[in-house]
C-alpha cells in the first residue's frame, strides 16, 4: 500500500552553504527498514527535481532509526548568496515528508493510517 | 537566567556567534579598537553575574569575537560595578584571528583552499573581510586550569564550548577519543539551545507544552562519557528521544564522521534511553583521533542583492501576482540591467516547497509576490529597488503590503570554508 512518509517519520533539515541536510526519523522502530528500502538518494534526487541540482548522499543511521540526505547545490548558493525565502533549506524537512512510498500492509495492522491525499498534479 | 536561577548548575554556555557575526565585528573593530566583540554579552553578564558568583556557576561564551581581551576587560568592567572585581577571573581565548596572517599563508604555499570547490583563496584574497580558525575544547581547559570563571573566546566550536568543562572536571586527556565523542555529541545536542527541548520539534508539536516558556537544555555530564540532556523543573517544552533526535540529525554530515578540532565522533554509536520525564540518557558513544587540521571560516564581499515583496489579494490573487512578475521582469530587461540571477517565489503558493507544492486553490485569500536579484553591480541591483512600489499603483489591481517602501540594497558577505594544518595556528590563553 501507498503511505505518504508523513505517516511513518518526522524529520528536521538544515545546511552546510549550498547544500541541505535532511535528517529523516521514523516514527516506530519498524517502519525504519521501509524507510531504508525505499527511500533511497535516487528517490530522494528525483522527489527534489527542480530543487536539488547536484547529486543526492544517503548515510544510514540504525541506532536511530534515522537516514541523513544530503541535498547538494539546493539553495541558490547557501546562506548569504541566496535570494530564497529558505535559504538555509529549513522547510525541506517536511517537503521530503510529502513523499509517497510502498509499505507493507501489515506494518499497520490494527491501526489504518489515513490514505495520502491524492496529488493534483 | 532562567537557567541559573531555575535549579542547579556548575558551567553556563553560551553561542553568540553567527558566520555574518565576524566580518560585523571586524568592521566594528576597525574602527573603533575596543570593540569587535559581542556587545549585548556585557548586559547579560551585569544581570547573572551576582547569582553565578554566589552560585560558583562559571560562564563560558563565545563573545570574544574578534576582540576576546577587550570583551574581557568590559567584563572586568562590569564586574567592578557589582563591586565583584575580586570574585571573578575572567580568562581569554584567543589566536583564532587569522586575517593579518593571509599574505604569509599564501606566500608559504598554504593556499586556504575552498574545501567545497577546491579553489585557492587568491581568489578573494582583496575581498576577505575576515578569517578565523575554529578552535575546540582545549584553550578552554587551559583556561578553566589557571582558575578562570568567566571564560571569553573568539571563534571555536560549539561543541568545544561544552566539551571544554567535562574535559575539565573528569581529567579527559587528548587521546581519550570515545570520551572527548561523547562530550562533543553532548555539546552538538545542546548548541542550538531549545531545539533539543521542545523548539522547532516536528514530532507532535501541537502537544510541546508552553512553548512561551521553553526551558534550555542542560547536559548532566558524568566521568565515564554517558550523560542525560534535560531542563530545569517547571519549564516548558519536551525533552524525550524523538526530541533529541531531531537535534541529532540537525546540520549533520556524514554520522560516521562529525569532525571537530577535538576528535572525530560516530553518530551510529549513540544509544538513546528516556530516563524519567524529560531526561534523555546517552551511551555507548564512540569516537576516533582527531584530524591534523582546524577549520577556517573566511568572510568576503561577493556583490549585491536587494529583494521586494507585494501581497496580492482575492479574487485571482496568484494570477496577478503572476503578471506583476511579469511585468517587473519585462522592465528590467528593457533597462538592459545584468543580474547573476532573479528569482521570483509566490509566498502562500510555492516559497518553502517549490514545484513540490501542488497547485494552489483557485479560491487563495491571497499572495505574496515576492522577487530578488543579485549582481556585482551595485547600480543595477539599486536601480531594481525602484521597480516594486510603483507597481502598486502602474499593475495588477488589489495589492498592498508596500509600506516598507524601497526594498534595501544589501552587500552579500559570503563564505570560504577552508582548512588549515594545526601546526600554522596557536591558541593564546591570557587570565586578566
Amino acid at each position: 500500500m501507498k503511505v505518504q512518509l508523513l505517516k511513518l517519520a518526522h524529520a528536521r533539515s538544515g545546511d552546510k552553504g549550498d547544500t541541505a541536510n535532511i535528517g529523516l526519523i521514523a516514527l516506530k522502530p519498524e517502519y525504519y527498514p521501509a524507510l531504508v528500502k525505499e527511500v533511497t538518494a535516487t528517490r530522494v534526487k528525483k522527489h527534489f527535481r527542480g530543487i536539488c541540482k547536484g547529486p543526492v548522499e544517503r548515510f544510514e543511521i540504525p541506532n536511530l532509526g534515522a537516514l541523513n540526505f544530503l541535498l547538494h547545490e539546493s539553495l541558490g548558493g547557501g546562506g548569504t548568496v541566496s535570494l530564497k525565502t529558505d535559504a538555509q533549506g529549513k522547510t525541506y524537512s517536511t517537503a521530503l515528508l510529502r513523499m509517497e512510498i510502498d509499505v507493507p500492509r501489515k506494518l499497520f495492522r490494527g491501526h489504518r493510517p489515513k490514505m495520502a491525499p491524492r496529488k493534483k498534479r | 537566567m532562567r537557567l541559573v536561577e531555575g535549579g542547579p548548575l556548575d558551567y553556563l554556555v553560551m553561542d553568540y556567534l553567527a558566520e555574518i557575526t565576524m566580518s560585523i565585528m571586524q568592521k566594528q573593530k576597525s574602527r573603533d579598537p575596543r570593540l569587535g566583540y559581542a556587545k549585548d554579552f556585557l548586559p547579560l553578564v551585569e544581570h547573572i553575574l551576582p547569582r553565578c558568583v554566589e552560585k560558583s556557576i562559571r560562564i563560558i561564551a563565545n563573545a570574544g569575537g574578534v576582540n576576546p581581551r577587550a570583551c574581557a576587560e568590559a567584563v572586568r568592567g562590569v564586574a567592578g560595578k557589582l563591586g565583584l572585581s575580586d570574585s571573578i577571573r575572567v580568562g581569554t581565548v584567543a589566536g583564532d584571528d587569522i586575517s593579518g596572517r593571509l599574505d604569509s599563508f599564501l606566500s608559504r604555499g598554504v593556499n586556504l583552499e575552498n574545501m567545497e570547490t577546491g579553489e585557492s583563496m587568491h581568489a578573494i584574497r582583496e575581498r576577505v573581510q575576515s578569517a578565523n580558525v575554529y578552535f575546540g575544547a582545549w584553550p578552554i581547559v587551559e583556561a578553566l586550569k589557571k582558575g578562570a570563571n568567566v571564560i571569553v573566546t573568539g571563534r571555536c566550536t560549539d561543541t568545544g564550548l561544552s566539551l571544554a568543562p567535562m574535559a575539565f572536571e573528569f581529567g579527559w586527556k587528548e587521546e581519550d577519543w570515545n570520551l572527548l565523542a561523547a562530550g562533543t555529541v553532548a555539546g552538538h545536542t545542546v548548541e542550538c539551545g531549545a531545539q533539543s527541548t521542545g523548539g522547532n520539534s516536528l514530532v507532535q508539536w501541537q502537544k510541546v507544552p508552553l512553548l512561551a516558556k521553553i526551558g534550555y537544555p542542560i547536559i548532566e555530564a558524568f566521568e565515564d562519557g554517558t550523560f542525560v540532556i534535560t531542563k530545569h523543573k517547571g519549564t516548558g517544552g519536551r525533552v524525550d528521544v524523538p526530541t533529541v533526535k531531531e537535534q541529532l540529525v540537525y546540520e549533520m554530515g556524514d554520522p560516521r564522521a562529525y569532525i571537530t578540532p577535538d576528535c572525530v565522533a560516530d553518530f551510529t554509536t549513540i544509544q538513546l534511553r528516556q530516563d524519567g520525564k524529560d531526561r534523555v540518557r546517552f551511551s555507548g558513544i564512540q569516537g576516533r583521533p582527531a584530524t591534523e587540521f582546524y577549520k577556517v571560516s573566511m568572510s568576503y564581499s561577493s556583490g549585491w542583492k536587494a529583494v521586494g515583496t507585494l501581497v496580492y489579494a482575492w479574487p485571482e490573487a496568484y494570477a496577478k501576482a503572476k503578471v506583476a512578475d511579469k511585468v517587473v521582469r519585462e522592465r528590467l530587461k528593457s533597462m538592459g540591467l545584468k543580474f547573476e540571477e532573479i528569482l521570483t517565489e509566490f509566498v502562500g503558493v510555492d516559497a518553502c516547497h517549490g514545484p513540490l507544492s501542488g497547485d494552489p486553490s483557485p479560491d487563495i485569500a491571497e499572495v505574496q509576490f515576492r522577487i530578488g536579484v543579485r549582481s556585482q553591480n551595485r547600480d543595477d541591483v539599486e536601480r531594481f529597488t525602484r521597480e516594486i512600489v510603483p507597481l502598486v499603483l502602474n499593475g495588477p489591481p488589489t495589492v498592498t503590503g508596500f509600506a516598507g517602501g524601497r526594498p534595501k540594497v544589501e552587500e552579500i558577505i559570503a563564505y570560504w570554508p577552508a582548512l588549515i594544518p594545526k601546526a600554522e595556528v596557536a591558541s593564546v590563553v591570557e587570565i586578566l
